[in-house]
């Protein structure tokens, strides 16, 4: 009877499931191993013919190389900025709400509106840095329309986004250390960078793990304000993997190779998935 | 004692104090910016004048040239309509992992945590297809249906049922409620915290959704904020600054206000959530 009844119970949330994650994950392998079917020719199975196509496509790395620099670029320095912030509104502090809000609001947008707000920031000469560098007699700079800056622009944009969100893991985190530790450690007299590097550093390491093993899926699912900036480009300069996998299927119309792509992103999951079985052990407070 | 302490203490502490002050200036700027631009006429969009007079036109303006209303009205009925859908088949597959041991629960369960990491925007291609065999491209449940069975609601769910005390359900049973009686009386009232915790980062996050809902829809009267506000705001489109800054402001006002009445629970939510 239990059986039955569980059955039941789960039969709703399994029929969408499947539908939409396991169906779909199968259908993009098989996808990825036939051919671009046209009015003419249909559709037909060329084995790895597309990955081969992939590797030799160098938008492929270029977009692979961009999303490792993304995620060097914004990772690191948002997990210092949100233990910095962490640290800052743990104590007692003027105002300490107002800064733990303002710190967390940027969460709470959208990354659509972040993008048409930083636009602003980062358009030439009319934007408000160049009106600031202009006012201190630098010249403008085509910030998203020049390789070397673009991407340079969004990991900024992106780490006022998510410094916020990783700072309440920190400050959860934070809570849980026995204020006795740092009683202690003064009593030693060890200075505080010193508690902080060999004792609050240690304790807050599954912290930086989960939040590490989170921002790393981010940096691979988040492209949204690319649609906004930059378009990928120029010259495919902030192109991201999923935002390829975008344009192949949306823009360019070869859905399989649009799948092809997608068994590297899916490939790319699964081995996150695997480190964070492995690394993380049972204490994390995730999920 | 350290005599010097009180003193050193001091200075750190108004360094620390200036600090957070700091941070928490550049970190709001941005935001603060989008509502000066938004108020204030056109020209003023980068000449800080403290006397600039006041304006709404930039928000006439914005609503003059796309439907935002509209928008407003899909997203929040797509919102509801996901909330809705999510606590129903969360709460029904939770109960099922965490009361009942039946055959294949095991697998089942690690089949649910896929979805964990494989989020349904990664299989635009496949799911956009699926989509298209049932008719369902441009619809407001189209974009809702991949999300409706959320594992990340199914497991917070299922962890929740899992604490409450068995004796609980026996004295329910006792009292003669069946299998959704028990259900009802005993464990959504106890897993009230993680409703709330669950229902505010699901509706936070598909407020902000935007891949999906763009692959989805091609018309007005199914498009949300988010994509609304993509179209209008993107360069080639052309709008003048100060009303693409009000179209935004716009469109994250209701989160925005929420969040700051709810602050506590909003970021109690999100810490208890762990995942956008």
């Amino acid at each position: 009877m239990r059986h039955v009844y569980g059955w039941l119970l789960l039969t709703p949330a399994v029929v969408l499931l499947i539908s939409f994650t396991h169906y779909p994950t199968v259908a993009t392998i098989i996808d990825s191993l036939f051919s671009k079917g046209t009015a003419i020719r249909p559709s037909r199975f060329v084995g790895l013919a597309n990955y081969e196509m992939m590797i030799e496509d160098p938008i492929f790395w270029k977009v692979l190389i961009n999303n490792a620099w993304f995620a060097v670029g914004t990772i690191p320095t948002s997990i210092i900025l949100a233990i910095i912030m962490a640290l800052l509104v743990n104590r007692s502090l003027p105002g300490r709400s107002l800064v733990r809000m303002a710190y967390f609001t940027p969460t709470i947008l959208p990354m659509i509106a972040v993008a048409n707000i930083w636009l602003f920031f980062y358009s030439p000469d009319i934007g408000l840095i160049d009106q600031v560098a202009g006012f201190f007699g630098i010249g403008g700079h085509n910030w998203l329309g020049d390789p070397a800056t673009v991407l340079p622009s969004i990991i900024v944009m992106t780490i006022w986004k998510e410094a916020g969100f990783f700072m309440i893991f920190y400050l959860a985190a934070l809570q849980n250390i026995p204020p006795e530790l740092e009683e202690a450690a003064r009593l030693e007299g060890s200075t505080r960078w010193y508690y902080f590097r060999r004792v609050l550093f240690p304790l807050l390491m599954p912290t930086t793990l989960f939040v590490m093993i989170n921002a790393v899926l981010n940096s691979f699912k988040l492209v949204d304000h690319l649609f906004v900036l930059t378009k990928g480009g120029p010259d495919n300069a902030s192109n991201l993997l999923l935002y390829y996998i975008f344009e192949s299927a949306f823009s360019y119309f070869d859905t399989n190779y649009a799948a092809t792509l997608t068994v590297v992103l899916l490939g790319l999951l699964a081995v996150m998935a695997l480190m964070q079985f492995y690394f993380l052990d049972k204490r994390v407070h995730y999920r | 004692m350290n005599t010097d302490r009180p003193l050193s203490f001091n200075v750190q502490g108004v360094l620390e104090v200036g600090a957070a002050w700091f941070l928490a200036l550049l970190w709001i700027a941005p935001l603060a910016y989008a509502f000066w631009a938004a108020f204030h006429p056109g020209e003023y969009a980068v000449h800080f004048d403290i006397f600039a007079p006041l304006t709404l036109a930039n928000f006439r303006e914005a609503l003059s040239q796309a439907p935002f209303l509209r928008y407003a009205f899909n997203t929040f009925i797509l919102v509801s309509t996901i909330l809705t859908a999510q606590l129903v088949l969360c709460t029904l597959a939770a109960y099922a992992f965490a009361r009942y041991r039946f055959f294949g629960s095991d697998i089942a369960f690690a089949l649910v945590l896929v979805q964990l990491m494989i989020t349904p925007e990664i299989l635009i291609v496949e799911n956009y297809g699926t989509l298209a065999r049932f008719e369902l491209i441009d619809t407001i449940l189209g974009i809702g249906l991949p999300y409706m069975a959320s594992a990340f609601g199914i497991f917070l769910l299922r962890q929740a049922f899992k604490s409450t005390p068995k004796e609980l359900e026996e004295a329910a049973r006792l009292e003669g409620c069946g299998v959704f009686g028990v259900l009802w009386r005993v464990y959504v009232p106890l897993a009230r915290p993680t409703y709330l915790a669950y229902g505010l980062v699901s509706i936070s996050h598909h407020w902000n959704n935007f891949l999906w809902p763009l692959v989805v829809t091609n018309s007005v009267e199914t498009r949300p904020l988010t994509v609304g506000l993509g179209i209008f705001g993107a360069p080639e489109s052309g709008v003048d600054w100060s009303i693409i800054t009000a179209a935004t402001l716009m469109s994250v006002a209701p989160l925005l206000i929420a969040f700051l009445l709810f602050q506590r629970q909003f970021v109690q939510s999100f810490m208890h959530a762990g995942i956008k």
